[in-house]
């Protein structure tokens, strides 16, 4: 039975399990990041590889995102003749919210369930225990350079997919609406505040962490074969995405109780 | 001649033992391999042989048991004696285990990168490689990526790889396995040339017995978790044992 008592008893106790193992995963992460030696050529290699290889994907999303947006928001608005809320309303909307989200997501599937393929081939083919038995430390080469790699990326990928995303906007309106961009983007800038940008960017580096670290935990324990190394990508898609909700509810949380969102 | 119980060994299992669940796969496991020796462990497939290798060097812990490298305790040392101490072995993997995303030249210089400087070697990154790769005759594939290989060049590379610290001793998890009987050949005459180059230690793992027969100083044979037998492969195969027989019949 799928959801007879002892299935779900086994599924629930299984889960925590797997909670309580990413735990420690995250644990020995701070442990190691601040131990010798560091791998800074390598993180150099993440950085690139994660962030300039993602930018077409994340600038063609923000810029879509940006477009359609607009484009689906403006006869509602011209409804109400509150067509002039077109900048702030995107603005807010991107910044605060969608764009951190959406982004985090294109980058859990690109990133993350790369490096969950990575890792897991890597396994698999007895590479990690090479690197282990040379005398290297795997999981400090291949893990911390990697959460490093997609904590100090996304917030970054995030901001240029923000303003391709407004630029998006700004064209439509410039097309539809006849708005100039420097008049769009003087009501972008006088719309958006302090406490939309600073809560958005702290929270990206949170959503960083977490595709690196699923991606991560999920390939380097990565075992049965081929099959394995197909689960563990997909797994890292999946956890990661949850994941991000998660962490997404609880930042907005936690922005209210600080920034008193209007 | 001295006697081998009157030699110190270089590395030293006792009494190893390393359980799955209720599958127990060593049950007490010895072996001694003395300097210089090549010492050659047979046994069928899923009888252990991986798993007392990589017991070994500490890529899997084992139950019970004392596993001593070069007079220490493998159980007893602190993460970085251990990696120091695995800088003085080699290991050639069963699938080679190339960095499929790093150059030949990159796999080779990446056991180099923390270890040089502590064990005082002083050549170039360029000549330790070319060394190595001049050692197993692929000097001319130095910039190719591991999937421009073919099976048995990518073997050869990983022993370029176990070269580079130049260990004192050499392990070799199933040398031989996947590659074509000619192949198999030169993989086993370079494995013979470098021991006599480099004076190294070799444990071999492996069920190919024209390897054995070849390289073997001493073969153990590993049935039901123990070592069921040991000796020259002359004496091995004038066993009578039927077990003994079985195996090196087939």
């Amino acid at each position: 039975m799928m959801f007879s008592p002892k299935v779900i008893k086994l599924r629930t106790k299984s889960f925590f399990i797997e909670v309580g193992d990413m735990s420690f995963f995250a644990l020995r992460f701070f442990k190691e990041l601040f131990s010798r030696p560091f791998e800074f050529r390598e993180l150099l290699r993440q950085c690139y590889n994660m962030g300039n290889r993602s930018m077409l994907l994340v600038g063609v999303t923000g810029f879509i995102l940006g477009l359609v947006f607009t484009l689906q928001s403006r006869p509602t608005l011209m409804e109400f003749g509150a067509e002039s809320w077109m900048p702030s309303m995107v603005s807010i909307s991107i910044v605060r919210e969608i764009g951190p989200v959406i982004i985090a997501l294109i980058c859990a599937g690109r990133i993350g369930s790369g490096i969950g393929a990575e890792l897991g081939s890597m396994r698999v083919t007895e590479q990690i225990d090479a690197m282990e038995v040379s005398g290297t430390n795997p999981f400090k080469y291949l893990v911390v350079t990697r959460i490093v790699a997609t904590t100090l990326m996304l917030p970054l990928l995030i901001v240029f997919g923000d303003t391709v995303a407004l630029f998006g906007s700004a064209l439509v309106e410039n097309l539809k609406g006849e708005v100039s961009f420097t008049l769009y983007f003087n009501e972008v800038f006088d719309a958006l505040q302090y406490s939309d940008i600073i809560p958005a960017t702290i929270k990206s580096f949170f959503f960083g962490f977490a595709i690196g670290l699923v991606g991560c935990y999920k390939g380097y324990f990565c075992s049965k074969g081929t099959v394995g190394v197909g689960e563990a990508s997909n797994a890292a898609v999946v956890y990661t995405s949850m994941l991000l909700f998660i962490i997404d509810f609880i930042a907005v949380f936690v922005t209210d109780i600080f920034f008193e969102v209007q | 001649m001295t006697d081998a119980k009157d030699i110190k060994p270089i590395l030293e299992l006792k009494a190893l033992k390393k359980s799955f669940g209720d599958n127990h796969v060593l049950k007490g496991f010895n072996l001694q391999l003395f300097e210089g020796e090549n010492l050659v462990v047979m046994g069928k497939s899923g009888s252990g042989k991986s798993v007392m290798i990589k017991c070994l060097v500490g890529l899997m812990e084992a139950d019970e048991g004392i596993i001593r490298i070069k007079d220490q305790d493998i159980n007893i040392l602190g993460q970085v004696e251990l990696d120091i101490l695995r800088t003085e072995i080699g290991f050639l993997f069963q699938g080679s285990a190339l960095y499929d995303s790093m150059t030949v030249r990159e796999n080779l210089e990446f056991p180099l990168r923390h270890h040089k400087t502590k064990l005082n070697i002083t050549e170039s990154n360029e000549e330790l490689v070319l060394e190595a790769l001049e050692n197993v005759g692929l000097a001319d594939a130095i910039d190719l990526m591991p999937a421009e290989l073919s099976g048995g060049m990518k073997r050869r590379v990983a022993l370029a790889r176990a070269l580079i610290l130049k260990p004192n001793i050499i392990l070799y998890d199933e040398p031989t396995t996947g590659l074509d009987p000619i192949t198999s050949k030169e993989i086993i005459n370079l494995m013979r040339t470098i021991q006599k180059k480099y004076k190294t230690s070799s444990l071999i793992i492996t069920h190919d017995v024209d390897c054995a027969r070849v390289i073997a100083d001493r073969i153990i044979l590993l049935v039901d978790g123990i070592n069921y037998i040991e000796g020259t492969y002359q004496k091995l195969i004038q066993s009578e044992d039927p077990k003994v027989k079985a195996f090196f019949k087939s």
